[in-house]
């Protein structure tokens, strides 16, 4: 199964990275998230898949899962969507203010080049 | 005391601007000439020690730890930099005080630098540490390069001293190398160390770099070939400058740099061929190219950079002297003492040429020979200085010039004579270049004093009527044109005093032998070859300069574009243009361009450290089982990333990453991590909220939306990356080396967090900090979401 997630997650990655490479903001937020996705379920898979119960103490149980990437994986979860929400919220002003989502656009002005 | 000599002029430099607004009227040159006057009676009291070969040594202490002091060490050699440094820098001050107007010129500035400058030249040739050595070194180019940009609304002015600056500079960085290398190689910084334990390191092959670098240094800042272009673009210095920096001192310092290094580089023949053979030809170019000037100042600029090159030449074939000790009569040492005589000799009647050029100058406010002509009735005083100076130079008796020009061609014939290095078969070319250069500088000599002072009288085309120099200007160069007969005529009063202490100091290994150096210069040594070459060298030079209208077509002849100055100018163009042609290229402005270059680093790295340390052998031994519902979710997820690439609306492809997000939370299940699945199901649903928030207020682009234009170079490139990450996680999913610390959170959550749900006791316990700056990102998230859109830009579109 770790095989076919390390796949998985380099196909997330190549999509993220293909999108990032695009000229539209919509389109490399969109690219980061597949790229955060991607790493989320990375460093689960790297932590060991399904080696036993989940972790939440039980009576009889005495196999877990590894709670430790699950941990970090939530933190990196909610920074993941705090970084998004402001991007996002970027995105918009920037299109507000320049009238554009074209990055390529985004060049500096003649007085700030 | 020394070290209080050494920093005396510096010292004084701090009172200058003060002096110079409390007594406006009073010439400031009056209260700096007391520095350099006090330093040449300090300086002479140590004559009487040098002579019996004593030398003095005092330290103080700086950067102990490093092995960095403020050693001062006067020995013979020192000792006559020293006195050169002070006896013209008096005269130079002097002179400057009749040269400098006090009501147009900011002299405070000048004066300022010039101590500056009095001080970096005592502190290098008095200093035995070589990284203070450097600091000094580096101090007269900064020093140069202010007095050099002295008229610094001049453009001139900056171009020599911005050019200046450059090649001292990269010479003096040069040195800063091979000081590194010798003191690593040696142990120490000290150079008498150095010297001392030289026998340990000087098969290492780094100690030719270590030579080569010193050179390169001299080179640099004597002037010589083909570093020399800078010296005649600082002759728009004011005169005192060119008179004191750039004939008498700092481009001495090379050549000081030279002798100094010379006990512990001179057996190595690489040494002999680069310091003998660059002199060579230096001599030989600077004469030649002196001839064709027609400004006054540019000739002598030339002309000393072929007389440093003379002197260098010297240094180098003194060289020699090390290789034979068996030689009889000491024949090579003569190279040595002849270079340290002429190097007192060019000091004295190149100052005084410079001083002369000067009052001209001053008093016809032109410099241009096709200008001047038939001065000498109305300068005689002038005329009388021009006249010894330029035929010293020349090399004529009975002044001073003509004894060390023997004493060159002496050294230069033996040369062949030798045996050395292969000298038997092109040794001839040393006498040969000699005696050119030596043909060409007296017809230059003849063409200063002709073409100034002699000839047909062409007083209408000068900007001033030109009259006598009033006596205070002409006090410094009427002395050293004094010396310049007196050292002729009694040469034998400078021999024992302070030639003989800079020879020993040149040459230690000679004296360590026990050869002895004898030091007596002849006036008359009787009829031999080099009276021959004198003989030649006066009758062809006055038959060229007597033929110089004729050939001087022949200098036009050379085309521009061949000459070292264009090479420079075109250097410094071609460095501009490569480094703005780089930039342009490289700097796009464009966002992609910078993430492609970062992942494709990010690739080649990854994929070429992967490859070249083999980690290619995967282990699938400890891995999970597979089921039919994970095959589908990630044939689900799978699908929706990459329909998101080719999507043609911006709303399937949110949606689409919508449906990843949710996967991922069923995988999360899958996993058996029940916190995450929540987390991420809220999360992705809230964000996929967002995502529709932003599109919907970007109205106009959604109509005219397109499908993504396919990009073969970025395909390639996320291509890569993926498989970068792949192959990243697969290599470390089979080499795992040590068990997770799983155990000890799974043993601890209940009996010391008081806990059931391990991540959630993680998170808010074990890792707490982790969670809480966590929580301090979400809050500047939503500060600066409500930052953005509560505060405008000034004049930009408000709501």
């Amino acid at each position: 199964m770790e095989i076919i997630m390390a796949i998985a997650a380099g196909i997330l990655t190549m999509c993220a990275v293909y999108l990032i490479l695009s000229k539209s903001i919509l389109r490399i937020i969109i690219g980061t998230g597949l790229l955060s996705h991607a790493a989320h379920l990375i460093v689960i898979t790297m932590g060991g898949l399904k080696t036993g119960a989940a972790p939440v103490l039980e009576e009889g149980v005495t196999k877990y899962t590894d709670p430790l990437p699950q941990a970090l994986v939530l933190t990196a979860i909610v920074i993941s969507f705090g970084v998004t929400a402001f991007f996002l919220v970027l995105a918009y002003r920037a299109y507000q203010e320049l009238g554009t989502d074209n990055i390529e656009e985004m060049k500096g002005t003649d007085t700030n080049d | 005391m020394l070290h209080l000599a050494i920093l005396l002029p510096l010292l004084a430099s701090l009172f200058i601007p003060f002096l110079y607004k409390q007594f406006r009227s009073v010439h400031t040159g009056w209260f700096v000439l007391l520095v350099p006057l006090t330093l040449v009676i300090y300086f002479s009291q140590y004559i009487s020690q040098t002579m019996a070969g004593e030398t003095v040594t005092q330290s103080m202490q700086w950067i102990p730890s490093l092995g960095i002091n403020f050693v001062a060490y006067l020995d013979g050699l020192g000792l006559l930099f020293a006195l050169l440094i002070t006896g013209i820098g008096t005269l130079v001050v002097l002179y400057s005080i009749y040269y400098l107007d006090a009501k147009k010129e900011a002299l405070h500035n000048f004066y300022v630098y010039l101590l500056l400058f009095m001080t970096a030249m005592l502190g290098i040739v008095l200093s035995d540490n070589m990284i203070v050595l450097y600091m000094f070194w580096e101090m007269t180019s900064i020093s140069s390069f202010l007095l050099i940009g002295y008229w610094y609304e001049r453009e001139r002015s900056r171009y020599g001293a911005q050019k200046s600056m450059l090649i001292t500079v990269f010479g003096g960085l040069s040195m800063l190398g091979g000081i590194s290398i010798l003191s690593l190689l040696s142990g120490s910084f000290s150079i008498r160390e150095s010297f001392s334990t030289l026998s340990t390191y000087s098969d290492d092959p780094l100690f030719l770099v270590a030579l080569v670098l010193f050179l390169l240094a001299a080179f640099t800042k004597s002037a010589q070939f083909p570093f020399h272009i800078w010296l005649p673009d600082a002759m728009e210095a004011p005169t005192p400058v060119s008179a004191y920096l750039h004939s008498a001192t700092m481009v001495k310092a090379g050549l000081y740099l030279v002798a100094r290094m010379s006990p512990i580089f001179a057996e190595t023949p690489l040494w002999f061929y680069l310091v003998s053979g660059v002199g060579m030809f230096t001599l030989f170019w600077g004469s030649l190219n002196a001839v064709k000037q027609v400004d006054l100042k540019a000739i002598l600029a030339y002309s000393t950079i072929s007389q440093l090159g003379l002197i260098m030449s010297l240094l180098g074939l003194g060289a020699a002297a090390l290789q034979v000790e068996a030689l009889p009569d000491s024949l090579y040492t003569i190279a040595t003492v002849a270079a340290v005589f002429h190097l007192i000799n060019h000091a004295t009647f190149k100052g005084s040429l410079f001083m002369m050029a000067g009052i001209v100058d001053h008093e016809t406010g032109t410099r241009d020979l096709r200008k001047l002509g038939g001065l000498s009735q109305l300068m005689p005083v002038t005329f009388t200085i021009a006249m010894i100076g330029t035929l010293s130079m020349a090399g004529v008796p009975p002044f001073n010039g003509f004894l060390s020009k023997e004493m060159f061609l002496t050294g230069v014939n033996q040369v062949s004579e030798s045996g050395l290095f292969h000298l038997e078969t092109f040794g001839f070319l040393f006498p040969l270049f000699a005696v050119v250069g030596s043909i060409f500088t007296f017809v230059y000599s003849l063409l200063i004093v002709y073409r100034t002072f002699l000839g047909p009288k062409q007083h209408d085309k000068l900007p001033k009527k030109p009259h006598e120099a009033p006596l205070g200007m002409l006090v410094s160069p009427i002395f050293l044109a004094s010396l310049v007969i007196l050292i002729g005529l009694f040469p034998n009063l400078l021999s024992n005093t302070l030639i003989r202490p800079a020879v020993e100091a040149i040459l230690p290994q000679v004296l360590a032998a026990g050869g002895e150096i004898d030091v007596h210069i002849k006036l008359w040594h009787g009829f031999n070859t080099e009276l021959l070459f004198t003989f030649i060298i006066i009758t062809v030079g006055f038959l060229l300069f007597k033929t110089f209208p004729k050939w001087q077509s022949l200098y036009h002849r050379m085309p521009k574009s061949f000459s070292l100055n264009h090479q420079y100018d075109g250097l410094l163009r071609r460095g501009e243009n490569v480094s703005t042609g780089i930039h342009d290229a490289v700097m796009t402005g464009y966002m992609r361009s910078y993430l492609v270059y970062i992942f494709g680093f990010i690739v080649l790295l990854v994929l070429s450290s992967l490859f070249f340390f083999d980690a290619f052998a995967f282990d699938v031994d400890p891995l999970s089982s597979i089921s039919t519902y994970e095959i589908i979710l990630v044939l689900v997820l799978v699908s929706s990333a990459l329909s998101i690439t080719f999507a043609r609306s911006r709303l399937t492809s949110i949606i689409l990453l919508g449906v990843a997000g949710y996967t991922v939370a069923l995988f999360f299940v899958l996993f058996r991590a029940p916190d995450l699945a929540l987390t991420q199901l809220v999360i992705e649903t809230v964000s996929v909220a967002l995502f529709l928030l932003v599109f919907y207020h970007m109205p106009e682009i959604s109509r005219k939306e397109e499908r993504i234009k396919f990009k073969l170079g970025n395909a390639a490139i996320s291509i890569l990356v993926g498989l970068s990450v792949t192959l990243v996680a697969l290599a470390s999913l089979s080499q795992r080396s040590f068990a997770s610390i799983a155990k000890y959170y799974i043993d601890n959550v209940a009996d010391l967090a008081a806990g059931g749900n391990m991540v959630n006791v993680i998170l808010v316990d074990f890792r707490g900090f982790d969670t809480l700056f966590e929580i301090s990102v979400l809050a500047i998230a939503g500060l600066g979401i409500y930052a953005m859109i509560h505060f405008r830009k000034t004049g930009g579109i408000d709501k």
